[in-house]
């Protein structure tokens, strides 16, 4: 069969996690069927880290170099990537699902006349071709997805597929290739990064999150606190993020964003059908609500019937303990 | 100025969804219909667009006569017209498909300004449909706009990026993607709502828009849906009344023993 191809992307010089769940994947499936796994590296001094794909199971990685690559600019990334991917000739080509991802995979699919499954939570391959299953309306169904083009690209899903350990002795074969956008329209003006070193929701291990019940902006502080200990991103329901408590990148939910963590803590979120579709494949799931007939109960591993301002400090003092 | 807003009609986000064994929709029965939430921000942005600028905002959509409710809703908000995509050739469109028709209505459309749709149809969840079309036409796009200001032959856009923001001057025409954040979205007024109903609509063919048999529907598709499945049934959890000094510790000492997961 065709080669694999993961298109790798890279967050403050370092691949992002959901880079290397690809390539375990990939090389999985790779083995599987008998074909070969390579990368794809794009950006402003990035081929340092096809030594690291290399050691995830890529024989060869395609790099594109170049200070013009430096922020993320759609049109140019896809011209330079549409490129290498005619050059590798992939029968598929895995890319995560994240914000850039998401962007990306489009344009290629029509760049390339590639079907595309977006934000995918398993993948496998089937005779050859691909075969996905992806989460619809939020999580309340699932869809198998097959393909017929000769290209087929699904983007994953971070924080779902398992990332195995690297092969230190592994390397791979570095092929620089043209770095020239080509014509774009698009010019970046500026980047900002307000976050800091904020974990982002989707790729959150753990989240804590809170609704209408935490009463106002100012008590957020106390989810942060918790939240820092756990190493966790903090989320939001929608009513707290249209009272303007938080920013819309913390919605979780059908029209927010969909997340999968290990661990999810709700504090005073009713769970109503539009929030439990974006948490409710989290593995465990924890709820305070002062209300015991909250439909977040229902889904919830741990339920906690009280109320959140006592409970919430409470288990901050006992996550400090058991970290101690 | 021509502004194009590109709509879906979905289920509502309230709807239960049922899947049946064998199927590949889910089951429609008493569903209730609406305009994708994401659709509204950028039929918003349009008419915004429209009153500051002048102009007009002509509503696009490939979807059955039921969709025309959707349609109707954007018109009242403020749209001038509409074009709805309907016939066989279509069944089974991928979003690829879909793409390509839409691409194929607006190059017939013609001088354009600029594309509005939705980041994502909360239906199939694909975020990809906007992206597709603004490519097939061979127009520069920005996907998670939040904030939008339209120049003189460019539009400078804010639009979303992991961990913070991102500012863009693109070409015009182009094409953007409506995040939540853009604007609110108002709520039709009853004189809109009877204006709506008088304004024009046109429903094109797959043959109307010159698709070939191996363009359009399953045959243009690069995709298709074998089966559908629900998600696994979260099995009943432990639920703790009582004082929080007592309970909370409890909760924490599973979370570490029996979950592992702190
Ligand atoms: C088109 C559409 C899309 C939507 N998309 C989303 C989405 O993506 N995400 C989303 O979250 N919602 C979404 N919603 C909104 C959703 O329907 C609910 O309105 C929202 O989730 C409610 O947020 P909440 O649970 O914080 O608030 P409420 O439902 O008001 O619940 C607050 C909870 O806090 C509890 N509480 C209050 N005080 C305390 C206390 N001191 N201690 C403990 N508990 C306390 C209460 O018992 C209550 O259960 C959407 C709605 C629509 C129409
Ligand atoms: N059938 C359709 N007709 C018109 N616009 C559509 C259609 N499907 C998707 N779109 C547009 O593309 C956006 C993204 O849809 P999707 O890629 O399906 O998530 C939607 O918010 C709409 O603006």
């Amino acid at each position: 069969m065709a080669n694999i191809l993961v298109i790798a992307e890279v967050k403050e010089g370092k691949l992002k996690k959901v880079t290397l769940e690809l390539l375990s994947k990939g090389k999985e499936l790779a083995a599987a069927a008998g074909g070969a796994l390579e990368g794809c590296l794009v950006g402003s001094g990035v081929e340092a880290l096809a030594a690291e794909m290399g050691q995830y199971g890529a024989s060869k990685v395609y790099v594109a170099d170049s200070g013009d690559l430096a922020d993320y600019n759609g049109e140019a990334y896809a011209n330079v990537t549409a490129k290498i991917i005619q050059d590798a000739a992939p029968g598929i080509v895995l890319v995560g699902a994240s914000i850039q991802g998401k962007d990306l995979a489009p344009r290629l699919s029509a760049k390339l006349g590639a079907g595309l499954a977006s934000d995918c939570t398993n993948i496998s391959v089937d005779g050859g071709s691909l075969v996905v299953t992806r989460p619809i309306y939020a999580g309340k169904a699932f869809e198998t997805r097959t393909f017929s083009s000769d290209i087929q690209i699904a983007s994953v899903r971070p924080n779902v597929l398992p990332v195995s350990d690297p092969d230190a002795g592994a390397s791979a074969e570095v092929a620089k290739v043209d770095a020239a956008a080509g014509d774009v329209k698009t010019k970046v003006l500026k980047t900002e990064l307000t976050a800091g070193d904020k974990i982002e929701l989707t790729e959150a291990d753990i989240i804590v999150s809170g609704g209408r019940g935490m009463k106002g902006p100012e008590n957020y502080a106390m989810l942060e606190e918790l939240a820092s200990l756990l190493n966790a991103a903090v989320g939001a329901s929608r009513a707290a993020v249209d009272a303007g408590w938080r920013p819309h990148g913390d919605q979780v939910g059908q029209t927010g964003k969909t997340v999968n963590p290990n661990l999810y803590i709700a504090c005073g979120i009713s769970g109503a059908i539009q929030h439990l579709a974006g948490m409710s494949s989290s593995k465990c799931i924890v709820a305070i609500n002062k209300d015991a007939e909250a439909p977040i109960f229902k889904v919830a591993d741990y339920g906690i019937v009280g109320d959140l301002f006592k409970c919430v400090p409470i288990l901050t003092e006992e996550v400090k303990k058991l970290k101690a | 100025m021509k502004t194009i807003v590109l709509i879906k009609q979905v289920p509502d986000t309230e709807t239960k969804v049922k899947v049946n064994p064998g199927e590949t929709d889910i089951n429609r029965e008493g569903i209730n219909l609406v305009l994708n939430p994401y659709d509204e921000f950028a039929a918003e942005e349009a008419i915004k667009i429209k009153e500051a600028k002048g102009g007009e905002v002509v509503v696009c959509t490939l979807g059955e006569k039921k969709a025309e409710e959707a349609i109707r809703t954007a018109l009242a908000m403020g749209a001038d017209r509409a074009i709805r995509l309907d016939g066989e050739a279509f069944a089974g469109s991928d979003n690829y498909a879909t793409a390509k028709a839409l691409a194929k209505a607006i190059e017939k459309e013609g001088d354009y300004d600029l594309i509005l749709c939705g980041k994502q149809a909360v239906d199939d969840d694909s975020a990809q449909v906007g992206t597709l079309v603004a490519e097939m036409l061979g127009i520069p796009s920005a996907s998670l706009v939040i904030n939008c200001e339209v120049g003189d032959g460019s539009v400078t856009i804010t639009r979303e990026i992991e961990g913070g923001n991102q500012e863009l001057e693109i070409a015009m025409p182009c094409l953007l993607t409506a995040q939540k954040g853009l604007n609110e979205p108002r709520y039709p007024s009853l004189p809109g709502i009877m204006k709506a109903k008088r304004k024009k609509l046109d429903v094109l063919s797959a043959g109307d828009l010159g698709l070939g048999a191996d363009e359009a529907g399953a045959a243009g598709s690069k995709t298709a849906i074998k089966e559908l499945s629900m998600p696994p049934e979260r099995k009943a959890g432990q639920v703790f009344e009582g004082e929080p000094e007592e309970i909370v510790p409890k909760v924490a000492q599973l979370l570490r023993e029996e979950a592992k997961v702190i």
